[in-house]
């Protein structure tokens, strides 16, 4: 019973973990702000759960278990909202998206490039060739 | 052995966000990885305990959550509207 209970926590803290490195590997390839959010939810939603249900098979029917159902519910309730506030903080203060076609007109600012859908990009003059966010 | 493994997996993935936060070009991207670093932080202390053989730390990990999300929105908050008090006279919120 208890080899059982071990092979079911590797079967969920393994992939668990390669999660976790694939996000964090993300955060430091990928090249943009909105970008990364999506490494980091990577880190946040289905790694965190894979790890935490992995532990529950360790835990049992106890406390510890309904501790880390608990965590598990706490950052799955939290995670989306951090990522959203930051998400449009980003785009009030001027961080232009390098998928532009996926941000709301009515966020962007006078001047961002705009994707037409059509292959052709309307650019208002203020970022650079690069499209890089001038703010720093 | 499994625990063991996860927690250097774990420690791993801390330090490639720590190099975001560390290198990040905008302030959001240091905003963020410092929230994912938090959330790491939280896996750690569950498998350590584990490691250790005493789970009673997951109690830490909860209030850690708890903080990693207060913080995290309250440093977002300051960093678009440069305070974090009421709206006044001269100071307008940003529409967020």
């Amino acid at each position: 019973m208890t080899v059982l209970l071990d092979i079911l926590t590797a079967l969920f803290v393994i992939p668990g973990c390669v999660l976790l490195l694939i996000g964090g590997y993300g955060m430091i390839r990928l090249t943009d702000v909105f970008e990364r959010m999506h490494a980091a939810g990577l880190i946040d939603t289905l790694g965190l759960t894979l790890v935490m249900v992995g532990l529950m098979f360790q835990g049992g029917f106890t406390l510890i278990t309904f501790k880390l159902f608990l965590v598990i519910a706490f950052v799955l309730f939290t995670s989306p909202v951090v990522t959203h506030a930051l998400a449009r903080a980003a785009l009030v203060a001027n961080v232009v998206p390098k998928a532009r076609r996926l941000a709301p007109d009515e966020l962007m600012q006078d001047g961002a490039t705009i994707d037409t859908g059509n292959g052709e990009i309307t650019d208002g003059g203020q970022t650079g060739p690069g499209g890089a966010p001038s703010n720093s | 052995m499994i625990m063991a493994a996860a927690t250097l997996a774990i420690l791993a993935v801390m330090g490639m966000v720590l190099a975001r936060a560390l290198l990040g070009p905008t302030v959001f991207d240091r905003i963020l990885a410092v929230n994912a670093f938090g959330t790491l932080t939280v896996i750690l202390i569950a498998v350590a305990g584990f490691l250790a053989g005493r789970p009673e730390f997951l109690d830490i990990a909860l209030l850690y959550a708890l903080i990693n999300f207060i913080g995290t929105i309250a440093v977002t908050k300051y960093v678009v509207n440069d305070f974090l008090g009421e709206r006044d006279a001269e100071h307008n919120w940003t529409d967020l």
